[in-house]
């Protein structure tokens, strides 16, 4: 029964996301990099949906001008780069090596460079020697002699 | 009692920590995207004119002056809410200001320049939506501030208040005029 359920609401997910649009292609490749383009392009109506899961008009627009650039022969790292021209970082799911993004790769990796570095001097340097004084080391002294019988 | 200097470093810490938390956490609409088209020129365009259609219009005809782009469309409910003051800097502005008609329906589009008014020099028809694909435009209304030689200067997402015009958009003009001139 459980199972049954399951397949009737996958069934009909699949069934909402094919009614947006069907373009027609002339190959199975290049449907699979149609795909991919628009599974990686995020909508930029949406905060956080990609071009094949939205049905905000300008994700139409924009599956429909991917489909004219794939059909006109353009690479898939050109339609890409047409869109970030005009979208910029946000479209793109992957983004680009930029300074923001590369603050925000290494900025972790600078600070575990710097806390090894802080746990290296810590770890090196020699404990400090508390001076006792005479009377205290005889307490302990006597202290240590009566445990031991 | 001797201050020792490292308890100051977990204060430090904690006020760079403030910092990067109010810089992250400032009150900001996500759906502002940042442009990425500032500062590069207005994209070439041949499409129909609204009143015109047996002529079309091209970049050249966007006139070597400071000027406004507004993306409009009869489908968008801020459009209304923006059209009044857009009729107001027609009027009392020498700017001018042209429409783009971002994926609609010609007919209506005409009729809510009747009935609403026209403020603008005039429209182009981009019902693929393809100009505004170029402009990197996500919905409307958006509005662009083009300089003299049809640089892309500034641009505003959402419906032109009067708020807007004297914080935002007037200063942009008024500083790209002065360039031009000096």
């Amino acid at each position: 029964m459980a199972r049954l359920l399951l397949a009737l609401i996958f069934s009909v997910s699949v069934n909402c996301l094919a009614a947006i649009d069907a373009y027609p292609f002339p190959d199975e490749d290049m449907q699979q990099r149609y795909d991919g383009l628009i599974a990686e392009l995020r909508c930029p109506q949406c905060l956080n949906t990609n071009l094949a899961g939205s049905d905000a008009m300008i994700a139409q627009d924009l599956r429909r001008e991917v489909h004219r650039m794939l059909l006109d022969g353009y690479e898939d790292e050109e339609i890409l780069e047409f869109m970030y021209e005009r979208y910029g970082d946000f479209i793109l799911y992957r983004p680009r090596l930029g300074f923001g993004t590369l603050v925000l790769w290494l900025g972790p990796l600078l600070l575990l460079v710097v806390a090894g570095l802080i746990w290296f001097r810590l770890a090196r340097a020699k404990p400090e020697l508390l001076e006792i004084n005479t009377e205290d080391q005889a307490r302990l002294d006597k202290l240590l002699k009566d445990t031991d019988t | 009692m001797t201050f020792n200097k490292s308890l100051l470093i977990p204060l430090g810490v904690f006020v760079l920590l403030v910092v990067f938390l109010a810089l992250g956490f400032r009150l900001q609409n996500p759906h502002l995207l940042p442009s990425a088209l500032i500062d590069k020129p207005f994209p070439e365009f041949e499409l129909k004119d609204l009143h015109q259609p047996e002529m079309s219009r091209t970049l050249a005809d966007l006139s070597g002056e400071v000027s406004l782009v507004n993306v409009w469309a009869t489908w968008c409910p801020n459009c209304l809410i923006e059209h009044p003051e857009l009729l107001r800097i027609s009027r009392e502005t020498d700017l001018p200001l042209y429409g783009v008609n971002y994926n609609d329906d010609n007919e209506k589009a005409l009729g809510w320049l009747t009935r609403l008014e026209d403020p603008y020099v005039f429209s182009i028809i981009d019902d693929k939506g393809t100009l505004a694909i170029d402009l990197g435009v996500y919905g409307a209304p958006e509005t662009f501030v083009l300089d003299a030689r049809g640089v892309i200067r500034f641009r505003h997402v959402g419906p032109v208040t009067p708020e807007v015009w004297q914080e935002t958009l007037l200063p942009v003009v008024e500083l790209l005029k002065e360039m031009s001139d000096g």
